[in-house]
């Protein structure tokens, strides 16, 4: 249970302090804390309706907390967020609207244009660097309907890379995505986490791979300890697993290498099979 | 044939009547193109059918003569102005009601949808003067459209082209992705009250041509013939215009040979047209943009996908 090593002081790029945040003054988070530093690669993880949207909402500046405190950059969230990319599930979509590639991209850079301001040609160059990046340039005239979900997730990431974040915040990136291609879409974050923070959630505790570098578990309190590794007590409080898995009291390696295969999503009840 | 069709361009009325269906189609394919890609035809028709309560009201002002501080005025109003109020007032209203109240959106559009027509009916009862010409903003009468009509919707169509160009980027980016656009700072509420303006505005240069019964067929069946053709907002505006002037133009001249109602053939048209091209769209089972992805070119696709690590 070793704490991530830090090599040098980094920088505190996400604050949450004893954050509640719900809707209709019903929590759905309580008392969240966390720090994400420069560099970090967080995967939080969660049964569905534990809050990961409602968090993700915060973080973006769509959902005011109820109370406590949330920093980006050590900014108020409205004026952090220009510098977060923010990935949605790709999933929520509609197939028919007719933009392509190129277009889609581009609309990272919007945070950088105000009304009235036309894109720049410097716009057109960070949009095929971004594109570039992904591995997706080529296809930047197809429309996105046409793209498979692994190709419109990595132009979703193209998006966030052109409004150059320092924070990439993905939600749920591997939903739509069969194990090979989130095999590959892992290896693209592995390299963009050399320069950017990477903050992501899942609902899927199989979607978690060695690339993440820490990992929390978050259902309605979030349990993150900068750790590497799931905790069993970690999972049992999440998920409300069976007791024996907590009766170990030792820390669960959940995915030993992200080269195994990954056909099968390890349930809770996988968890003791592997360790 | 052609010279039956040069004997009708003799008549004003005739010549009028094309100019007005020609200016209509550009608003119409501009505007439609974002009612059909954002799915805002329900909110469009609420729209439409508010504005004939300002007709109504306009009928009801115009020739009153009232008394403010002594003096006696005799009070003007064209119908199509308060048209234009009042739409852009249901505009305004649905655009709030649908962004802060989240559920229920449908049913206070369907009511003001309801309102506004039911005040129109209203404000005709109580007024004294002759009242048939109503019926033409109903069912349309593009061959009645006067000059001074002419130059009230080529001065609607500057100001819905000139909105466009200059909010693109952002009324694209509302359309296709409101949290990231939200996220990226953009005004999105804003950007869509613009958007429900200029709804607003076409809707009611239409009415003249087609009438607000068919109104959302008009703006919605060009742009959506073009979507399954192109696959970029920009060409599906154009394309969207161009087959706006074509159907109002044969539809004019249809009615004009067959001595049928204007408005009702031009929607006829558009429909037979649009029909048509969601049959030839199945049946060569893709879209005539030749970028699509079906079958073994979407396998071959993800097998690069796979390759690319």
């Amino acid at each position: 249970m070793s704490r991530q090593d830090t090599p040098h002081a980094a920088q505190e790029l996400i604050t949450i302090r004893h954050l509640w945040a719900g809707y209709d003054h019903e929590p759905v988070l309580e008392d969240v804390n966390l720090s994400v530093k420069e560099l970090d690669f967080v995967g939080l993880i969660g049964p569905n309706g534990g809050g990961k949207t409602t968090l993700l909402k915060v973080l973006l500046g769509l959902l005011p907390p109820m109370r406590g405190e949330v920093r980006v950059m050590g900014l108020s969230v409205e004026k952090g967020r220009r510098y977060v990319g923010y990935v949605p599930q790709s999933v929520e979509f509609d197939r028919d609207f007719p933009i392509r590639v190129w277009d889609v991209a581009r609309m990272g850079r919007l945070g950088k244009r105000r009304l009235l301001q036309r894109y720049t040609r410097r716009d057109g160059e960070i949009v095929a660097q971004a594109l570039t990046d992904v591995g997706m340039l080529d296809l930047r005239d197809r429309p996105i309907g046409a793209l498979s979900g692994g190709q419109r997730q990595r132009v979703y990431i193209a998006r966030a890379l052109a409004a150059q974040p320092r924070i990439l915040l993905l939600d749920e990136p591997m939903a739509s995505v069969d194990a090979q291609v989130s095999t590959t879409l892992y290896e693209l974050l592995g390299r963009l986490n050399e320069r950017v923070t990477i903050l992501m959630i899942s609902h899927d505790m199989g979607a978690v791979s060695s690339y993440v570098k820490t990992v929390g578990c978050l259902s309605r309190r979030l349990f993150y300890h900068g750790d590497k590794q799931l905790t069993s007590d970690m999972v049992a409080a999440a998920y409300g697993c069976p007791i024996d898995l907590i009766a170990h009291g030792v820390p669960h390696r959940v995915f030993p290498e992200h080269t195994a295969p990954e056909q099968e999503r390890p349930e809770v009840a996988h968890l003791e099979a592997r360790e | 044939m052609i010279n039956a069709l040069l004997e009708a361009l003799q008549f004003g009325f005739m010549r009028n009547a094309l100019v007005a269906g020609a200016l209509v189609s550009i608003a119409c394919g501009v505007i439609g193109t974002f009612v059909v890609v954002k799915r805002m035809v329900f909110v469009s028709g609420g729209i439409a059918h508010a504005a004939y309560g300002g007709i109504g009201l306009g009928y009801f002002l115009d020739g009153r003569t009232i008394n403010v501080c002594e003096r006696v005025l005799n009070v003007r109003v064209n119908p199509v102005l308060g048209a234009i109020v009042f739409s852009l007032a249901a505009a305004l209203g649905m655009g709030t009601v649908q962004r802060k109240t989240r559920q229920r959106a449908d049913t206070l559009i369907g009511v003001m949808w309801a309102i506004g027509m039911a005040l129109g009916i209203v404000f005709v009862d109580l007024t004294e003067s002759y009242k048939v010409d109503l019926m033409s903003y109903l069912f349309g009468s593009i061959l009645a459209v006067p000059r001074s009509d002419l130059l009230i919707m080529l001065a609607l169509d500057g100001v819905v082209i000139t909105l466009v160009a200059l909010f693109y980027k952002e009324l694209l980016a509302v359309s296709f992705d409101e949290t990231f656009a939200t996220v990226e700072n953009v005004p999105v509420d804003a950007i869509y009250i613009i958007l429900l303006c200029m709804i607003a505005l076409t809707v009611v240069m239409m009415m003249r041509v087609v009438g607000l019964i068919m109104v959302i067929a008009l703006l919605t069946m060009p742009a959506a013939i073009s979507a399954q053709f192109v696959k970029d907002i920009g060409k599906m505006m154009v394309l969207a215009s161009v087959l706006g002037v074509i159907f109002t133009t044969t539809g004019l001249w249809l009615s004009y040979f067959l001595n049928l109602t204007s408005g009702a053939t031009i929607i006829l048209v558009s429909g037979a047209v649009y029909l048509l091209s969601l049959v030839v769209t199945h049946v060569t089972g893709g879209q005539g943009d030749d970028t699509r992805t079906s079958g073994p070119e979407s396998q071959a696709a993800e097998d690069k996908e796979s390759a690319l690590a």
